[in-house]
């Protein structure tokens, strides 16, 4: 017994120095976590090199592979718009109109000059007859270069929409209530109207917008409609420039708030002696949560002697326009207009149109159109524009 | 009536100058209000999955291989560039415990429309958070308009959104 344990000891203690030999002494494990630290910062780096590589070739993929400067296509862009009605009128005829389809082609030449342009089909098909009484029309709708030329401050040159009104910069179909445009812009603003020469914009304060131009101007009959004086610019007589001012508060989400004036020494561009026209245009329009509610005035006050013979000396109208959306694809509109191409004659009668309908949009940028427009005062005779219109429209 | 309308002009000019476009913010700026100064970048990839809900939330493809975010605990902040009607606005938007603490423009580049830039209306995401079912997502508030700056408000709603969507993936996944 005594001899087996004196050997398990001496055995025991044999393996115990072996193994206190295998040990690595303090310097030895020093050296070894210096190659371990060094390894790992190798690894780190080989991390952060790849980190880089990778994060580089995501943005080399992300930018197109495009080496150098923008392309001519990423300076370049297209958009368009278009619109299709269905009119179901009471008197007469029913109606399918391809009303307008819409390109727009812009060019960023620099940070601070591009070129925005729009050309417009009207009503489908343009034929060239004698007397230009096809359906339609093609139209240069604008083209200008716009110029930031400091800070704050920019300026159109060219041919651009004149800032009046609410529809007449933004008529995109999914930007507005009712299958056809309202009438009082239509008829007295007179939107779409564009004209040449150069229009200048700014902030004044955070929220107050100008907008000041001096451009070729209207060129009427003498006691014409305001409407059939636009020129579009094709040939225009210039012998009369007119001047557009407009202020434009927007410091309240949801609110805007503008006023135009415009000036014109002849509207007849020579015609008569005598044809000062002054327009004047406010609108405001306040939007929160679900309601908006849009309304506007515009008067054009002419001086001469035929304007005054047909009263056509003051043409004025005026419209307000409630609306709910129900929810994000659909909303509910109901406008009242009146306007009167011959109001500075007492006994003329007021256009009234009460219109109300639904916009549906299946995109936010496509939407479906049903409305009811009731002419209440009807100056035609016996064909009523009373109709049930249906609408199509997209932007892009 | 030219001088008067060309005092006009120069009196406008001469009116101390409200960039309508350009730079508002540096996006340095913009991160030393918010985060700490040693916050990294850091970088979500997005697999096909990640990218249906994106495209879902802008309405349109997404390109992107990955989205590039700081992250200080609770708070994350984006950087994105979304089109308005021409061209991207840029916007930074930080969240925090899931609701939006400031949208801000950093960059606006269109002609018209540049009214979103300002406190009044950016001030109306704050605190705002996102509703998901299974159709789409939402944000719990409605965000007044601004007329003749629909698309550039649109684009905003949806940089909104998607940051508030990134916030939810990287908390999730922590």
């Amino acid at each position: 017994m005594f001899k087996p344990v004196i050997l398990a000891t001496v055995v025991a203690a044999s393996f115990s120095a072996q193994a206190a030999d295998a040990q690595p002494t303090n310097s030895e494990l020093l050296e070894l976590l210096k190659q371990q630290q060094a390894e790992i910062e190798v690894l780190k780096e080989q991390i952060t090199e790849a980190d880089t590589k990778i994060n580089a070739t995501a943005d080399a993929v992300e930018s197109g592979m495009s080496a150098g400067s923008a392309t001519w296509a990423e300076k370049t862009t297209i958009g368009g718009y278009g619109e299709h009605h269905f009119n179901h009128f009471e008197d007469k005829d029913d109606q399918v109109d391809a009303h307008r389809f819409v390109m727009f082609m812009s060019h960023q030449f620099s940070d601070n000059i591009r070129l925005f342009s729009e050309v417009e089909l009207e009503h489908g098909l343009t034929v060239d007859t004698d007397d230009g009484s096809g359906p339609g029309e093609v139209e240069l709708e604008q083209a200008y270069i716009e110029w930031d030329y400091t800070a704050g401050h920019s300026v159109q040159i060219g041919q651009f929409l004149i800032p009046v009104g609410i529809i007449n910069e933004t008529h995109e179909p999914d930007t507005f209530y009712g299958t056809e445009r309202n009438l009082v812009e239509k008829n007295i603003v007179p939107a779409t109207w564009w004209e040449t020469g150069l229009l200048f914009n700014g902030e004044i304060q955070p929220g107050l917008a100008y907008s000041l131009g001096i451009h070729s101007g209207l060129s009427t009959d003498d006691g014409g409609k305001i409407r059939d004086g636009r020129q579009k610019s094709a040939k225009a007589t210039a012998e009369d420039l007119a001047y557009t001012g407009r202020l434009k508060y927007t410091a309240i989400a949801g609110l805007e708030l503008a006023a135009t004036i415009q000036l014109q020494k002849n509207i007849t561009q020579g015609d008569v002696e005598s044809a000062d026209a002054l327009l004047t245009e406010l609108h405001a329009i306040y939007n929160t949560g679900p309601f908006t509610v849009r309304a506007l005035w515009a008067n054009w006050d002419i001086d001469g002697e035929g304007f005054e013979a047909n009263g056509r000396d003051e043409q004025s109208g005026w419209y307000v326009e409630p609306s709910y959306k129900v929810s994000e694809k659909l909303g509910l509109f109901a406008r009242y207009s009146e306007y009167n191409n011959n109001a500075g004659e007492a006994s003329s009668v007021d256009n009234e149109i009460w219109e109300y309908g639904l916009n549906y949009w299946i995109n936010p940028r496509v939407v479906l159109k049903a409305d009811y427009s009731d002419y209440v005062t009807e100056n035609n005779g016996s064909a009523d524009n009373d109709a049930f219109n249906l609408g199509v429209g997209w932007s892009f | 009536m030219n001088k008067l309308i060309l005092t006009f002009i120069l009196l406008l000019i001469s009116t101390t100058a409200l960039a309508q476009k350009g730079q508002f913010m540096p996006l340095d700026t913009f991160k030393k209000a918010y985060f700490s100064a040693d916050t990294q970048w850091q970088t979500m990839w997005v697999d096909q999955s990640l990218r249906a809900e994106i495209e879902k939330i802008l309405q349109h493809p997404f390109n992107g291989l990955r989205i590039r975010y700081w992250q200080q605990e609770q708070r994350s902040g984006w950087v994105f560039e979304e089109v308005g009607k021409e061209l991207p606005i840029t916007a930074g938007v930080v969240i925090e415990n899931d609701t939006i603490e400031k949208l801000v423009v950093l960059e606006y580049r269109e002609s018209r429309g540049g009214e979103v830039r300002y406190p009044f209306f950016t001030d109306q995401f704050d605190q705002a958070s996102i509703v998901s079912d299974a159709v789409d997502y939402r944000m719990d508030k409605d965000i007044d308009g601004i007329t003749g700056a629909t698309l550039s408000v649109r684009a905003l709603k949806r940089v909104a959104l998607l940051a508030l969507f990134c916030h939810q993936q990287i908390m999730s996944n922590e």
